[in-house]
């Protein structure tokens, strides 16, 4: 019997000291997780439709994407993403094989191949100075001829080949202060004329020979008024300029190199004049000129003269002009007119003939149309047909073809800047959707299938019916709330404001909803969003009340700019109120009260230094006033290199202010010496984590107590030299200093540096410990460090006599104030990749092991567990250390692929993790965002509290039926035996 | 070293390249201005029998000083980093299915952009710029093969296990059994009034 617990002990102690990593089967992919892959916000496109071959359109997007789409349903063929410094100038496609883009401010050309994105050459240009960059591809008449490829940038005009990316030659403006403003290629002529302005004041033409580069005529004038630096080409030989009072349009023609200026007052054109804009769209002898909301087009006359011939009221998105057949040129504008989007194509020599005129029924929470870019094609009837591709103010790409809306694209969330998480309503009773397998026949069918594919007998066909099954049979796509806490919403904020609730089961929106200004006054059309909250989340009372978010935006990018509240219906994505609220928004501080409706309180600091109770109740109000004296919060004050501790100290005096707005004192600070500290990270817990035991034991009956305190700032100094880049400073000069802070205190709890390092600092903090990531500069190599901090106050109670007596100090209160005796434990690794974020686990109790989530460079995330990052790590475990689950130390960390998460996938431009508790202990959400979404759902002590998704139930019938069986067989045989034995 | 060399072309043509790789590597990079230089390299990805690996230059990236500035490998694997200042740099791969030890770079102002290369996970210096991955990254579990192991060793097949434990090793048992002392034994239990697994059964009492 000792024999048999001493076996169970010594199973027990395997199983939880083996190692779990994520580890997924490939059939298993989709299961649990989904993955969406996005582009950005479209800044170029350019349409590729030849006769033969797949239809693509080639964009370039705001987050440093380029990428060839499928014209037909909007898929991704190829998609690259530049870093982060790589921003894309201009892109166009070259010999009708290669997509050029230039980058990086006119410093960076490259070329890929259109039908599979292999980049085919690339090649550094030569800049000197910032500046304005200009890419202009030839249209290649003739296939044999190679045009080259002129750039401007950084105050050089580079010819290149498209063939090679072999720059031909290149010409200096530098010295000359000369600002390229228009590169014209003539066909047929191997003059290129090259505009600028000089100081914007003088006006320079240089004709130079697009085979040598050398300057065969130069010619200037001096327009006395400056020009505004806003230009429109309207022919090959001229182009329309503003003057530096926006008042003046200013034709320049420069016709055989000759100069001749043409002023018109904005004033003769129309009555009410304004500040004049001139927008970007090309239009060929057209100019489109916007003076005081009002749209206008201009035609530029022979000799410069300008006509107004048609203006429009509304906001009207514009695209470029479009040859089409007999050379005519078209262009499209589309207008709003409450639901509807009217897209015209008009002809730009007549505009009086419609070519197109569609209205199409649009989303409201689209918003406005920022861009339009047209694409003809002859229909059966050789007509021409026009598609337009419009980007919104959502940043949602759409097709728009014969009336309707072909495809579109959710870009928006290729830029999610917060997330938070909501439930889903609670199923009704009665209104039980839940479809159960239809007959049993059909239910054991599903079972056999899935016992073979367990047994790897599947065929191709099977493994796609178990993957449809699959999908179907788990319910996981329902809106309402699941028993295991699996389906639930994530809520995301994109930098155009949008709101996005995606399903945690299939990855779908399930509403979306552009946030209003609710002043809709001039400066603050659309509110920016800065971060989200959770206002609402009913439990216990209040249960028949929708949970709701709460969005703090800002009008205007600035950190004065007022501040904008919105609270946002979870369940319907209505927005219920939205307030201006008059100050600024620096902080935004959720309290841990809440009112009788479930309502969090919410103080918000501005830069005056006051601070804001939300919501505006009195009840609100009440439940602060008790509480007044013990709320404390810290500003960090990154460039000064200082932290400030605060308190509050009364209510506001004044005549503006009301009684939501209290004043504070300052209660410490810590400031860091500029000269040797830069802060470059700081970091808390999260406020709504969970810990479960405050004590840790160790193998020889040693109790550790957790320091858990919720008041503790991790902040991160690095000396100013080694702020910048790897690279730019040797170990000597470098080192990096942590620090853990009280918050309540501003006492300095632990201090910790580490000579010849650097950053960028990547950390996480969860319970008792932190674990950060850095660059070793003395090895080279990116080094992890945990830090775990322990109780010292509290070690005594180890004795048991001292428990029985009484003499022990855990039940007396622990006070902020007090001045905690605490020890630390740490320990380094190296780790052998760089990280661009690391998140921890988080689950609803907080039971479960915990398990780093580590976002890698290669945009994959890792799930390492927490004990390889465990200070009590030694290299030469003893065998109760070794049953307590304590891995030998080794120098490094363990990069297994089984655990990235992300499988085989990749979170293209990863930003941001977040995790969320399931209501199943063992299960926590893992969203991850970047350019790509991704969703997964992880066990990190494996799923101990429930079967798994492939549990064999057919293998448990087929072995119950074996069983049945055999005691009837086993009865019939004994019942003939007893038979044979009476007959004996 | 002289290397025997049968005047084959294809041969000669491989001396080429390799010299060619060799000198685009030594050949100091020293553009325009003194202080930046360029680094060139190479990734080589040695063919692998893993199926789907056909597109892998397409989707490779090169990326110095964690972010700092990011690459795409040429169709013939080469990558250059342009205006990289003196100093030490680290250069990481990032490819699917492969991982690459990240890359000590040391760019030498003396020498005039003169590079040396170390791969920071083993510690081994490079003569060349050329970039192989450590080993291949498999990212799913893999499925052992249907064995009667497996089955065995599941919960349910170790129940059916001790079923048949049950029923054909205990009558083996009982036999050992001195035929008296079970007789003994039997009747023992019939005084007792146990009821044998027949009368267990109610079907069964129904039937005598």
């Amino acid at each position: 019997m000792a024999m048999a617990i001493r076996v169970c002990l010594l199973l027990l102690v395997f199983l939880s000291s083996a190692i779990v990593s994520f580890s997924l089967y490939e059939d298993q992919v989709g299961l649990m997780d989904w993955h969406q892959r996005y582009i950005g916000k479209v800044k170029h496109a350019v349409f590729h439709t030849q006769k033969t071959g797949r239809k693509r359109v080639i964009v370039s997007t705001e987050e440093n994407v380029v990428a060839s789409l499928d014209l037909r349903h909007g898929e991704i063929f190829w998609r690259h993403v530049l870093g982060t410094k790589d921003a894309i100038d201009g892109v166009d496609i070259a010999l009708g094989k290669y997509v050029i883009t230039l980058s990086s401010q006119g410093s960076m050309l490259r070329a890929w191949n259109l039908p599979d994105g292999q980049m085919v050459w690339e090649t550094s240009l030569h800049s000197a100075q910032s500046s304005k960059s200009l890419l202009s591809v030839p249209i290649n008449l003739k296939a044999d001829k190679d045009y080259p490829i002129l750039v401007f940038g950084g105050g050089y005009l580079h010819a290149v080949s498209a063939i090679d990316g072999e720059v031909l030659w290149k010409k200096d403006f530098t010295a000359e202060g000369f600002e390229v403003q228009r590169v014209l290629q003539p066909p047929e002529s191997s003059v290129i004329y090259v505009l600028g302005f000089l100081h914007s004041s003088e006006a320079v033409v240089y004709q130079i020979d697009s085979k040598t580069g050398e300057v065969v005529a130069q010619k200037s004038m001096v327009f006395p008024g400056g020009f505004s630096g806003e230009i429109s080409s309207v022919s090959s030989d001229k182009v329309v300029v503003l003057d530096s009072t926006r008042s003046i349009l200013v034709t320049i023609g420069f016709l055989d190199g000759d100069i001749s200026f043409h002023k018109t007052p904005i004033s003769d054109l129309v009555e009410d004049s304004g500040n004049a804009e001139i927008l970007s769209p090309l239009l060929s002898d057209m100019l489109a000129v916007k003076v005081s909301k009002r749209t206008m087009f201009v035609r530029v006359g022979g000799e410069g003269k300008l006509e107004v011939v048609d203006s429009l009221s509304d906001e009207t998105a514009m695209s470029d002009s479009l040859p089409v057949a007999d050379d005519q040129v078209a262009f499209a504008s589309v207008h709003h007119e409450g639901s509807k989007i009217h897209l015209m194509v008009k002809l730009v020599d007549d505009l009086d003939t419609v070519l197109l005129r569609e209205s199409i029924q649009m989303d409201q929470h689209r918003g406005r149309v920022h861009k339009v870019f047209i694409n003809n094609y002859i229909k059966t009837d050789r007509s021409n047909g026009f598609r337009a591709l419009i980007v919104m103010e959502d940043h949602s790409l759409l097709l728009l073809q014969q009336g309707a809306i072909v495809w579109s694209r959710e870009e928006g969330l290729a830029s999610v800047t917060d997330v938070t998480t909501a439930e889903l309503p609670v199923e009704k009773d009665g209104v039980s959707v839940a479809k159960v397998e239809h007959t049993l026949v059909d239910w054991l069918k599903g079972h056999v299938l899935k016992l073979k594919g367990s047994l790897l007998l599947a065929s191709p066909e099977d493994v796609a019916a178990i993957q449809e099954m699959r999908m179907q049979s788990s319910g996981r796509s329902k809106l309402t709330r699941d028993h295991n806490g699996f389906r639930k919403l994530f809520i995301a904020l994109t930098r155009a404001g949008k709101l996005f609730a995606l399903h945690t089961g299939d990855g779908r929106i399930v509403w979306s909803m552009l946030l209003n200004s609710p002043s809709k006054s001039e400066a603050c059309e659309r509110p920016s969003g800065i971060s989200l909250y959770q206002w609402q989340v009913p439990h216990h009372h209040a249960m028949d009340e929708n949970p709701s978010v709460l969005v703090v935006g800002r009008c205007g990018s600035d950190s004065s700019a007022p501040g904008v509240l919105s609270l946002v219906d979870v369940y319907t994505g209505k927005e219920i109120s939205s307030s201006d609220i008059g100050h600024s928004v620096v902080q935004v501080m959720p309290l841990p009260f809440t009112d009788s409706t479930e309502q969090r309180l919410h103080l918000i600091a501005d830069t005056e230094g006051h601070v804001h109770l939300y919501p505006k109740t009195s009840e609100a109000l009440s439940i602060f006033q008790r509480e007044f004296q013990n709320v404390y919060w810290y500003t960090v004050e990154g460039d000064d290199g200082i932290i400030r501790g605060h308190a509050m100290k009364s209510s506001c005096a004044g005549e503006t202010a009301d009684e939501y707005c209290f004043t504070t004192r300052e209660l410490w600070t810590v400031v860091f010496p500029s000269e040797s500290e830069k802060i470059i990270s700081t970091l808390t817990r999260k406020p709504n984590e969970v810990v479960h035991t405050q004590a840790k034991v160790s193998t020889d009956q040693d109790v550790l107590y957790k320091y858990v305190s919720r008041n503790l700032l991790f902040v991160a100094t690095v000396s100013p030299k080694g702020a910048g880049e790897i690279g730019s400073v040797t170990p000597e000069e470098s080192a990096l200093v942590v620090y853990l802070i009280d918050t309540i205190t501003g006492r300095i709890l632990h201090r910790l540096s580490h000579q010849g390092c650097q950053g960028p600092v990547h950390a996480v903090f969860s319970e008792n410990w932190v674990v950060y990531h850095y660059f070793n500069l003395r090895a080279h190599k990116y080094e992890v460090t945990v830090v775990e901090i322990y109780d010292q106050s509290r070690a005594e109670n180890k004795n048991v006599w001292k428990l029985v007596l009484g003499k022990h100090n855990l039940t007396a209160p622990i006070s902020s104030y007090s001045r905690p005796e605490m020890f630390t434990k740490s320990q380094s690794y190296f780790f052998a990749q760089s990280v661009k974020t690391i998140a921890v686990t988080s689950t609803a109790k907080g039971i479960t092991s915990k398990q780093l989530l580590i976002g890698t460079i290669g945009d994959q995330i890792l799930a390492l567990d927490k004990r390889f990052v465990d200070p009590r790590r030694t290299l030469n475990p003893s065998q109760a250390e070794k049953e307590e689950g304590i891995i030998p130390l080794t120098d490094s960390l363990p990069i297994i692929p089984q655990s990235y998460i992300t499988h085989s996938l990749k979170v293209e431009g990863l930003r941001g993790i977040v995790t969320a508790p399931a209501k199943l202990e063992s299960t926590t959400h893992v969203f991850a965002y970047g350019v790509d979404l991704f969703y997964t759902r992880l066990a990190p002590s494996k799923t101990y509290d429930s079967l798994t998704d492939d549990f064999s139930y057919a293998l448990l019938l087929i072995t119950i039926v074996a069983l049945v069986a055999a005691i009837y067989i086993t009865w019939v045989i004994s019942e003939k035996r007893e038979l044979s034995e009476k007959w004996r | 070293m002289a290397p025997i060399i049968r005047s084959s072309p294809a041969f000669a043509f491989l001396v080429f390249q390799i010299s060619l790789i060799f000198s685009a590597f030594t050949l100091p990079y020293s553009s325009g201005s003194e202080d930046s230089y360029t680094i060139t390299g190479r990734v080589n990805i040695p063919p692998s029998n893993v199926i789907g690996h056909t597109a892998k230059f397409s989707n490779v990236k090169v990326i110095l000083n964690g972010g700092q500035s990011v690459t795409f490998l040429r169709p013939d694997g080469y990558f250059t980093f342009h205006k990289v200042p003196a100093g030490t740099h680290l250069i990481e791969v990032s490819a699917m299915g492969y991982f690459f030890s990240p890359v000590r770079v040391d760019v030498s102002a003396r020498h005039h952009g003169k590079v040396h290369a170390t791969l920071t996970e083993t510690r081994r210096s490079l003569t060349e710029l050329v970039l192989e991955p450590l080993r291949e990254e498999q990212y799913y579990e893999i499925r052992e093969p249907f064995s009667i192991l497996s089955i065995v060793k599941s919960p349910m097949g170790l129940m059916v296990g001790f079923m048949v434990v049950v029923v054909f090793l205990m009558p083996k048992l009982m036999e050992n059994i001195d035929p008296e002392e079970m007789k003994q034994a039997q009747e023992e239990m019939r005084r007792q009034g146990v009821p044998s697994l027949s009368s267990l059964l109610p079907s069964a009492g129904a039937s005598r």
